[in-house]
């Protein structure tokens, strides 16, 4: 899933300050999975922001609503009666959403109230941890379903680095050398020829470096 | 307001109060590592903290929210609890957010009533 982190409220106030009429738009996928931006956290930002006002005596009306995908426009363009309303919106979708929010609704201001952060899993109730960068070639085969592009800082595709001490990464001594969980997994699975397989120099114009990609399923476009 | 247990206290119910004039709210649940249902006062705990946190940066301030854990048989306790609160609240002064004018017509002073009793 997506993981958002909600933006400082300091930061959100200062963007929603020449507004007094806000539509604060959830989204019902990743961000209510990570608490980030559901129904839950639309109330409880909301609640928030009409103290903040009533405390400075600044008027505000926050209407509250969540959409069932925020980056899906069949859905985005649902919230119309609601945004015709509003001075602006304050999205607490992914930065997918908001701009699918943005783009249906192009004369409206709209907002983001959450740092889109990383694409994760769920380690435990209340804890997210990064396992994708999305980089168009999956390799979790030969490494065990641990990805080094995205658990290793350095994303080495030949670890681990010299930066390995005792199973944990240099760069943090609670992170695990994503490598060493890899041989790990490898010698538990007594795969280790897998290992000494020489990758090659990755590819990254799949990735992010190949500009914005986009995907095409012809068979499903009406 | 009565629940169950502390643990079904969700925090948009203390942001509320305070949201419809409370000028403070405080849980009081049993006391730690006796909870009927295991960990209910805990996260209840929790979700004081997170509350306070909420209130402080909204400019409403965190202090207007408190936790207590008292077994049922503490009566006094629960008294001295209630004085304490309510002296920290008066120092505190009347909820910033509540609505300017005459007491009474300004501030909404609903009491947040169970959705089914």
């Amino acid at each position: 899933m997506i993981v958002a982190n909600r933006k400082p409220f300091e930061e959100i106030m200062d963007m929603l300050k020449p507004y007094a009429k806000i539509l604060l738009l959830g989204c019902n996928e990743c961000v209510t999975v990570c608490s980030a931006g559901g129904a839950k956290e639309v109330s409880v930002l909301a609640s928030e922001i009409r103290l903040s006002r009533a405390k400075d005596g600044i008027p505000v009306e926050v209407k509250e609503h969540t959409l069932e995908r925020q980056c899906d426009p069949e859905y985005a363009t649902e919230a119309k009666p609601l945004v015709d309303e509003c001075d602006a919106v304050l999205s607490m979708a992914c930065g997918c959403g908001v701009q699918s929010v943005a783009e249906a609704y192009r004369s409206k201001y709209v907002i983001p109230a959450v740092n889109t952060t990383f694409m994760g899993s769920s380690e435990e109730q209340g804890v997210w941890k990064e396992r994708c960068q999305g980089c168009g070639n999956c390799i979790l085969d030969r490494t065990l379903g641990i990805c080094p592009v995205s658990r290793c800082a350095k994303s080495i595709f030949n670890g681990p680095c010299g930066g390995s001490q005792g199973g944990m990464c240099e760069i943090d001594k609670e992170l695990p050398c994503a490598w060493q969980l890899i041989v790990d997994r490898l010698k538990e699975m007594d795969m280790m020829e897998k290992y000494l397989e020489i990758q090659p120099v990755k590819d990254w114009s799949t990735s992010r470096d190949g500009g914005p990609r986009k995907r095409i399923r012809e068979d499903l476009r009406i | 307001m009565k629940v169950p247990c502390t643990g079904r206290v969700d925090i948009i119910l203390i942001l509320k109060a305070i949201e419809n004039g409370a000028d403070g709210v405080y849980l009081v649940g049993c006391l730690e590592g006796d909870c009927h249902f295991l960990t209910g006062n805990l996260k209840a705990r929790k979700r004081v903290e997170y509350a306070k946190q909420l209130l402080d940066e909204s400019g409403i301030g965190g202090g207007r929210v408190e936790m207590y854990n008292l077994s049922a048989a503490e009566g006094q306790r629960f008294a001295e609890a209630a004085r304490e609160m309510t002296e920290k609240i008066r120092a505190l002064g009347p909820n910033p957010a509540k609505q300017q004018g005459p007491r009474g017509q300004g501030a909404k002073r609903t009491a947040l009533e169970p959705s089914n009793p």
